[in-house]
């Protein structure tokens, strides 16, 4: 008797569908997949030992680099989670802010999650069609940040500052004459709010449009109906959270079961799948997305009716004006002492979860007092996710690898850490 | 005296053949990064020239200049003559293709059998690439390709069968002049689902999107061709654009009455349109073809390797026995205006 092995294929970690750095050993029986081995870790930046060593406030920055697609949201858990230990009163304007802000993330991750899942099925157009509306959202993150990506947006007592007045604006250059911008900036004249009141009014057309190209096409549905299929049961085994748990029908939802910030005043569903197979989850991001714009219309209402502060008027944590800082001793203390040594947590632990795009992201912080954490633990979703990928590819063939892959919305960045 | 002559005149034909081919292959891969960009709200290639319409020469040019990688342990031979297969294939089909009346390289009986038994061979490129290149990813393409290849050529050719039956002939020229009579005496109409048949496997064998497991982009990166890099993929890439064109002329001959008018037997449209020379008719027909490639492409996500064989197997081949089968009754009982 002949000895006989399977076929290993090395995916990754240079691959088109790798999502940034997987490196997964497939055993392959022909084109059916035996077992899959992931290896991750070529992503690790030792997030959670550098933030031993630095004052709070400078890990915000860090938080964003982990889940690179959902900056914002991670940025929440972490701030939430200080402000646990601290025991700061955050304005209500921040919160509305900071909750619109999650959504707009949602959207944003969604839209990357939606656009590369389409492309690794081979559906090329709606990846760039995603792309024209991730525009505007990452607009939105310049306006409010100056950054389109790594916000550091949120700080510890609320954000960083109030909403602008005005929304910056495209100028004519040698490819866009007047006219062109003229029509870019039609809906750039008002306020950030107006622009993005005018995005929620056009969005939902958007998402029709993506699921005219998917959601009843008979090849997309092929590819996606019972490939990847995890039971309620053992979802919940899995440690599954976010639209994983969900698209397998199991209704959980921090924003719903543990209301943070301003959820519990909002008015949202959150959708559910039957099956729990990649089309399921497919559907329920969609659904998520088209929430998550009636979510962020709600906070555009809101923040347009009640002006206020967005930070802590509590000086030992929150930075105080600059013109107040120019003529007032006190403040100008306050401000030194927070930008040098930062501020002090008192003794404890925390543990604060957010409802991310991706499942729950949680940051365990331990407070021995100083103005460091003494550890930071980050809980990322998708390292629970991709640990159960062999159990979901095993018997699927090459190409369903891809697709429930793809289906996990896996983001190196905080999976590798 | 005489032959050598012959000898000159065949490759002055097959020079008035080969140039324009290549130029149309260049601007076709053009065209599609413009129509597929138009479709996807970019702009496409607009920076070589005007509207970038020197990009393909500037590809060329860098493809030229690149090195040709061989992968240690791969076979040499075989390596280089893959490419070499796949292009002379897509070359030598268009031997036989009639552009106008008379106007053929090689006019000969057996026209559309030579052509399907060229097409068929170019699976040999793809598989002896696969297997050369000594590259897990590359056997996995060619093994996928030579599949998808024999099973989609019996649908394809179960679908040429109806085309001949059809014209009573496998010359090339009389299948087109038995269409003749005007847009409904063609036969997309009386061989309807044949046609979608010949449409849908000269997508899968030309491993076109959505029928694209062969280079598969998210799952086997560029499937066969993997380790090609400067002209050898070069070839790949060429002969892949030439069997598009190769394809497109083909459903435009056997099915949409090739340089035949469509205004024929239309009183007025017919002597109004008579100056237009046949060859464009052709052209237009066959570009029509050339724009749904693209089409499909920006629209379609990628069929699974498994689900590809069982659409050739379970559906389009019993499709054809089918409609084979009605084809002769249809014939037997002599409906016109077609038999």
């Amino acid at each position: 008797m002949a000895d006989l092995h399977n076929y290993t294929i090395n995916f990754g970690p240079q691959h088109p569908a790798a999502h940034g750095v997987l490196r997964l050993i497939l055993d392959m029986d022909g084109e059916t997949i035996k077992s899959g081995d992931p290896h991750i870790g070529l992503l690790h930046r030792g997030t959670e030992k550098l933030a031993e060593s630095k004052p709070y406030n400078h890990s915000i920055g860090y938080m964003d680099r982990l889940d690179y697609v959902s900056m914002m949201c991670n940025e929440h858990a972490y701030v939430k989670g200080i402000e646990k230990l601290l025991g700061v009163d955050v304005p209500e304007r921040a919160q509305y802010i900071r909750v619109m802000f999650d959504e707009i993330t949602r959207i944003l991750n969604h839209l990357m999650w939606l656009g590369a899942h389409a492309l690794d099925i081979g559906a090329m157009s709606v990846f760039l069609y995603c792309f024209r509306e991730r525009e505007d959202l990452l607009d939105c993150y310049e306006a409010v940040s100056g950054a389109r990506m790594h916000a550091a947006y949120y700080r510890p007592g609320g954000v960083y500052r109030d909403l602008p007045d005005v929304m910056p604006q495209y100028e004519a250059s040698r490819w866009h004459n007047d006219k062109q911008t003229a029509k870019r900036n039609e809906n750039r004249e008002g306020s950030l709010l107006d622009f993005i009141e005018d995005f929620c009014a056009r969005f939902p057309g958007f998402v029709d449009e993506y699921e005219t190209l998917l959601t009843d096409n008979r090849i997309w549905k092929q590819r996606t109906v019972d490939i990847g299929i995890v039971s309620p049961e053992r979802a919940i085994e899995l440690g599954f959270t976010g639209p994983m748990l969900r698209g397998s029908g199991v209704e959980w939802d921090l924003r719903k079961k543990q209301p943070y910030a301003v959820y519990d005043k909002l008015d949202f569903d959150i959708p559910i799948g039957v099956t729990g197979d990649c089309y399921d989850r497919y559907l329920v991001r969609v659904e998520e997305l088209r929430q998550s714009c009636k979510l962020i219309k709600q906070c555009v209402d809101w923040l347009r009716a009640n002006p206020g502060p967005v930070m802590s008027d509590n000086h030992k944590v929150a930075p105080p004006k600059r013109e107040v800082m120019k003529e007032d001793m006190e403040a100008m203390i306050h401000h030194f002492k927070l930008f040098t040594e930062g501020y002090c947590v008192p003794e404890g632990e925390t543990y604060s979860a957010i409802e991310h795009p991706k499942g729950e992201f949680g940051v365990y912080l331990v407070s021995d007092g100083s103005n460091k954490p003494y550890r930071l633990k980050v809980r990322a979703s998708g390292f629970v996710h991709i640990s159960a990928l062999n159990e979901m590819i095993s018997g699927h063939m090459l190409a369903d690898v891809v697709t429930i892959l793809s289906s996990q919305d896996i983001v190196f960045g905080e999976v590798d850490r | 005296m005489d032959a050598i002559l012959a000898l000159v005149w065949t490759v002055i034909k097959i020079t008035v053949i080969v140039l324009p081919l290549l130029l149309v292959v260049a601007y076709t891969t053009y065209a599609e990064r413009k129509v597929i960009g138009f479709m996807q709200v970019r702009v496409g290639p607009n920076r070589v020239g005007y509207f970038g319409l020197l990009q393909p020469i500037a590809d060329l040019v860098k493809l030229l200049n690149k090195e040709i990688i061989r992968p240690t342990m791969a076979n040499k031979l075989l390596f280089l003559i893959a490419p070499v297969i796949s292009v002379t294939t897509a070359l030598v089909a268009w031997a036989v293709i009639p552009f106008d009346d008379y106007l053929v390289l090689a006019n000969i009986n057996a026209g559309l059998l030579y052509i399907f038994a060229i097409t068929s061979l170019s699976a040999y490129g793809v598989l002896i690439a696969g297997w050369a290149s000594n590259s897990k990813y590359a056997l996995l393409g060619a093994l996928r390709s030579a599949a998808q290849s024999i099973s989609y050529e019996i649908a394809m050719g179960f679908a040429l069968v109806g085309v001949m039956m059809a014209a009573d002939s496998v010359n090339i020229r009389e299948i087109v002049l038995a269409q003749s009579g005007g847009f409904f005496h063609w036969y997309w109409l009386p061989l309807l689902p044949l046609f979608m048949v010949f449409w849908i496997s000269a997508l899968a064998e030309t491993n076109r999107a959505p029928f694209d497991v062969a280079e598969g982009e998210s799952e086997i990166v560029a499937g066969f061709h993997v380790e090609y890099s400067g002209m050898t993929f070069g070839l790949f890439f060429l002969a892949e654009y030439m069997a598009m064109v190769l394809i497109s002329v083909l459903c435009a001959l056997l099915f949409w009455g090739g340089w035949l008018s469509p205004f024929q037997g239309v009183a007025h449209l017919d002597a109004f349109f008579a100056f237009v020379p046949g060859i464009v008719w052709l052209v237009l027909k066959s570009g029509f073809f050339l724009f749904a490639y693209l089409w499909f492409r920006a629209t379609f996500p990628r069929y699974r390797y498994d689900q590809i064989m069982q659409l050739g197997w379970k559906v389009l081949i019993p499709i054809t026995i089918v409609w084979i089968a009605v084809l002769a009754i249809a014939i037997q009982c002599q409906i016109r205006p077609w038999f």
